[in-house]
């Protein structure tokens, strides 16, 4: 980074943070009171759809862009996010039906539209859009704020390649904006939650379901001590809020068909129409439990409007529900994890909006398991805001901090950091059996340190702190068989009831795995408290030290690390 | 981090005879480690990262190791569903696709009915990405033939289908493996070679999983197990694929109705080949298979052994109660001889002690008659009588011993008189004090 660069931070750097998705974008900030917000453009729109439209060289922006995919959708480019920095063989032109198709252009990609108002037709490449994209995104920031936006953290999906992310940093420059640092979309929803005034630092495992508009991304995130470290990731590239859209469209067509014999679908423009409003029913469903959809001259020139409610819209869109609480199990199943082990799942994205995905994933985590998502957690955030929400986050800390500094704090040479592969607690052996409490949880980056305060047995005395390595096992019992009850023989039912088979009950159950060190504490007063802390070196050296609370010395010990 | 975190259980006590220097032992070291990344956001990643980098510079070399290392989150692309792509195939109508190979559209060949939803939707997308429309334009192809995509999509939407993606297996001919022939089954080929056929028949079981053919070792229990479970096999194999074309103008009510009568039938009868056909597979090779005949000898062998063992038992038996007759026997004889020389002895010892009472009576006799009846001279026939009518008397009463100590005293006494008569009156008064004479009852030697 030059000289411009250095005269940018002279000239006072404002950072925000930008959510940049292939379907909506949002813009947030840190408020005065240190809340963050996600910022509404000039036509109130806190999503704004990453659709840029021209008619006759005048240039359209979000929702305004949107609806000119019914008239003008040669010159609309919609879904570009993912093509950025990608050559034309390697992506997916799917999306974009309905839109400006994608061209190959040299080595990259290009739309053909007529930005301009002369006849002739340019090749835009998609950096390009992305820069127009960006640069109406920072002036709806500049124009709310008051004050000249030039610097940004904006959140990439985890599987962002090198190249696509230098795309997006150089399309960003040229927009005016000083990217600060690229953040992963799941991590900066996990901070979202975590920057929140009321949360705690606690060690935990998260799932991030990412529910975008065309795709979906879902991540198990490792959250210990505040340091977050992904331990896998899911994509479905074509599972998304678009795919709920296409049931509400067949259902409505279906609807259509019966009565007027023509099928809107098959008619361009009206298959636009279906989609955009009904985008707008299927959002509609997600908070009233009946929604409307109106369209004037749908097809054959005929007026379409009726009503769905959701128990039909549950009922058609189960096969795509299925989908979305599959990836998410699968992803649990890659991170070698059990569902019993995930604390939270965040809802992340607009198609989390949808009730019953949350429903349904509540039902495949157990009761602990808290489910943020607005329909089942009242203190959820908006799904839609949380990335935007973490970037701003994010913003606010490195705001200060020179170009310099901020690569250098994201070298892998930082970033990369040994994790313990096995929790490591304390034993207790009580006269009918050893129970294992975790202190430091598995996954956690090393160096760590943890303090935690144990009773000790009413009456005082010596006591032993055995300090090991544990893992966790997941205990199957089968439930007892219920005592069938008598059932009259005419009961219709009963052989309904009876195929069903009681779940087995599953529950974590933590074992020894290895003795680490064994610590004496003598004397302890009656009622007293130990206090033990363990300090894990990067090379796996262990500092350990035991005293009673209250007390004067100390019992310390060291393993030296193996690596 | 450094927040205390309070744990309401109780420490063991330490235990007696547990002793370290400083109170402090070490028993082992951690396990290993993962390197991961962690990501660089969040006040607690910027405080780590302000440690971390007091003391390091950084290299490229550096970057690219510590990279290198670090455990991936995002899978690669594998290439493992990049299947050739036959020139025909690419040709296709997508009206036709009843009679498409959707496993071969999608280049899955390899995996089949084995394929995961996961890898079927990779397989999509990669397929989808080198045959969207919009690249063929690109590429120079005007001619605007998306017919292939079509088939892409309708092979995924198929085979995404748990459903539809059974009826097509059920009908996927080429994911079938016929029964080998008695020449390639035969020797040690026959179990690989039947094997095959099962596992492809066993991808129709609705019981999973479906137990393995085995080989040439497989215990008696596993190939019963084998056998049972084939002759007992639930299928969920169906065939509404090959069915016709219900017509679906809604016009012609009764032709639907004739259609799908008909698609009924024919997939009833159908099933009912299988099921047939799937029962001669399972009857040939149980007739082939060398195990069973293996474990029929096995049995007969184990039969024979047994019987043998009966009657052994048997002659053992019938052995033990003979000797244990004879045993009976012989000490029977031995008891009776025992108490035979037992009674011959008794016999004996009687008689000796009756002859000598006999002895000692002819003592008592004699003794007075030595004594010439206590008379002087020649003794009078009454003195005589009532001398010897004591002596009877005397004799009658005593018993064996104390006739024997009469008998010696006598013998002692020979032919004094005077000591004689004083042996016999001190007998006559001893018995008379025992009860056994009465006073006056003898008359000489009172």
């Amino acid at each position: 980074m030059g000289d411009a660069n250095g005269v940018a931070a002279e000239a006072e750097r404002f950072a925000i943070g930008i959510s940049f998705g292939n379907t909506s974008s949002s813009i947030a900030r840190i408020s005065p009171e240190g809340k963050a917000e996600v910022i509404a453009n000039e036509e109130g729109d806190r999503q704004i759809p990453s659709i840029l439209s021209y008619i006759e060289g005048e240039e359209y922006h979000g929702t305004q862009a949107k609806a000119q995919l019914i008239r003008n959708s040669n010159n609309t480019v919609a879904y570009f996010r993912d093509y950025l920095g990608k050559e034309f063989k390697s992506i997916d032109p799917t999306p974009c039906h309905a839109s400006a198709h994608p061209q190959q252009s040299e080595s990259t990609v290009a739309f053909n539209i007529r930005d301009t108002p002369s006849e002739t037709r340019n090749n835009i490449t998609v950096s390009e859009i992305t820069v127009r994209h960006l640069r109406r995104l920072k002036q709806s920031a500049s124009d709310y704020l008051g004050k000249e936006v030039n610097a940004a953290v904006i959140t990439v999906p985890t599987d962002f390649t090198d190249a696509q992310r230098e795309a997006l940093v150089a399309a960003a420059k040229e927009a005016g904006l000083d990217v600060l640092q690229l953040i992963a979309e799941p991590v900066a929803a996990v901070m979202a939650y975590d920057a929140r005034p009321e949360a705690t630092v606690a060690d935990k495992l998260v799932v991030v379901a990412d529910l975008g508009g065309t795709r979906s991304d879902v991540a198990v995130v490792a959250s210990r001590g505040g340091m977050y470290t992904i331990l896998a990731t899911a994509h479905d590239y074509e599972l998304g809020g678009a795919s709920l859209d296409q049931v509400i469209i067949d259902h409505f067509s279906k609807e259509f068909i019966k009565m007027h014999k023509v099928d809107p679908r098959k008619d361009v423009r009206g298959l636009a129409k279906l989609k955009l409003e009904g985008e707008g029913t299927r959002k509609a469903l997600s908070l009233s439990a009946n929604a409307q959809l109106s369209i004037e001259s749908l097809a054959a020139g005929v007026d379409y409007s009726a009503t769905v409610n959701r128990t039909r819209y549950e009922l058609l869109s189960n096969k795509v529900f299925t989908q979305f609480t599959d990836l998410i199990q699968q992803v649990v199943k890659k991170a070698e994890l059990d569902v019993l082990d995930i604390d939270e799942v965040i809802f992340s994205g607009g198609a989390s909006h949808t009730p019953k995905i949350a429903q349904l994933t509540k039902n495949i985590f157990p009761e602990t398991t808290n489910i943020l998502a607005p329909s089942t957690c009242t203190t959820a955030i908006n799904p839609s805001e949380l990335s935007a929400r973490g970037a701003a986050v994010q913003a606010s800390l490195v705001q200060e901090f020179e170009h310099e500094d901020i690569e250098q704090s994201i070298h892998p040479m930082v970033t990369v950091t040994p994790h313990l592969t096995k929790a490591i607690g304390v034993e207790f052996t009580s006269t009918t059996d050893v129970t294992f409490q975790p202190l430091l949880a598995s996954e956690t980056a090393l160096p760590a340190r943890r303090i935690a305060q144990y009773s000790v047995a009413k009456e005082g005395g010596d006591v032993l702190v055995r300090v090991c390595e544990g893992v966790r096992d997941i205990k199957v019992t089968k439930p007892e068989p219920k005592a069938k009850e008598e059932k009259p023989a005419d009961d219709s039912d009963s052989d309904f009831s009876d195929d069903e088979e009681e779940e087995d009950i599953r529950e974590i159950v933590w074992k020894t795995e290895k003795p680490v060190a064994e610590l004496a504490v003598k004397g302890v007063k009656a009622g007293g408290k130990v206090e033990v802390m363990v300090h894990v070196n990067p090379d796996l050296g262990l500092q350990i030290a035991v005293r009673e609370v209250g007390g004067q010395t100390a019992v310390r010990g060291a393993i030296n690390g193996s690596a | 981090m450094a927040s205390v975190q309070v744990v309401n259980v109780s420490l063991p006590s330490l235990p007696s005879g547990w002793s370290a220097d400083k109170d402090f032992k070490a028993v082992g070291a951690l396990s290993g480690a993962t390197q991961r990344n962690v990501e660089p956001v969040g006040p607690h990643f910027l405080a780590h990262a302000r440690r971390k980098r007091h003391h390091r510079t950084f290299s490229e070399d550096e970057r690219l190791q510590a990279q290198q290392n670090v455990k991936k989150t995002e899978e690669e692309e594998d290439d493992d569903i990049s299947e050739d792509e036959d020139p025909m195939m690419l040709n296709r109508e997508a009206k036709d696709w009843k009679s498409q190979d959707h496993y071969a559209v999608l280049g899955l060949t390899r995996y089949r009915w084995r394929a995961t939803p996961e890898q079927i939707k990779r397989a999509h997308r990669k397929k989808v990405l080198r045959h969207h429309p919009d690249k063929k334009a690109a590429s120079g192809q005007r001619d605007e033939n998306d017919s292939f995509f079509k088939c892409i999509q309708i092979a995924t939407e198929l085979l995404l289908d748990p459903a539809r993606r059974r009826q097509f297996d059920s009908v996927d001919e080429a994911a079938e493996v016929d029964a080998p022939s008695k020449k390639q089954a035969s020797g040690s080929k026959f179990y690989k070679a039947w094997g095959a056929t099962f596992e492809a028949e066993g991808r129709f079981s609705l019981k999973q999983p479906v137990p393995q053919f085995g080989d040439e070792n497989s215990t008696q229990e596993h190939v019963e197990n084998f056998y049972n479970f084939w002759y007992n096999f639930d299928s969920w194999r169906t065939f509404e694929y090959l069915d016709e074309d219900v017509p679906d103008d809604g016009e012609s009510r009764d032709q639907k109705r004739h259609t799908e009568k008909k698609n009924a039938n024919a997939r009833r009868k159908r099933k009912n080949e299988d099921v047939a056909r799937l029962r001669t597979l399972v009857d040939e090779v149980l007739a082939q298979d060398e195990r069973i005949k293996k474990f029929r000898q096995q049995a007969r062998a184990g039969k024979d052994a047994k019987r043998k063992a009966k009657e052994d038992e048997a002659i053992r038996l019938k052995e033990e109660k003979e000797r244990k007759k004879a045993e009976e026997e012989e000490a029977k004889k031995n008891a009776e001889e025992t108490a035979k020389a037992e009674r011959e002895k008794n016999k004996k010892a009687k008689e000796a002690a009756k002859n000598a009472a006999k002895k000692n009576k002819r003592v008592l006799k004699g003794s007075v008659k030595d004594v010439n009846y206590f008379a002087d001279g020649e003794a009078s026939a009454k003195q005589v009588d009532s001398v010897l009518t004591d002596v009877d008397l005397i004799m009658g009463k005593i018993d064996v011993d104390e006739l024997a100590a009469l008998a010696e005293k006598l013998t002692i006494a020979g032919k004094d008189g005077g000591a004689v008569k004083a042996a016999y009156t001190a007998e006559a008064k001893r018995l008379v004090d025992a009860g056994k004479l009465k006073d006056g009852e003898v008359k000489v030697f009172a």
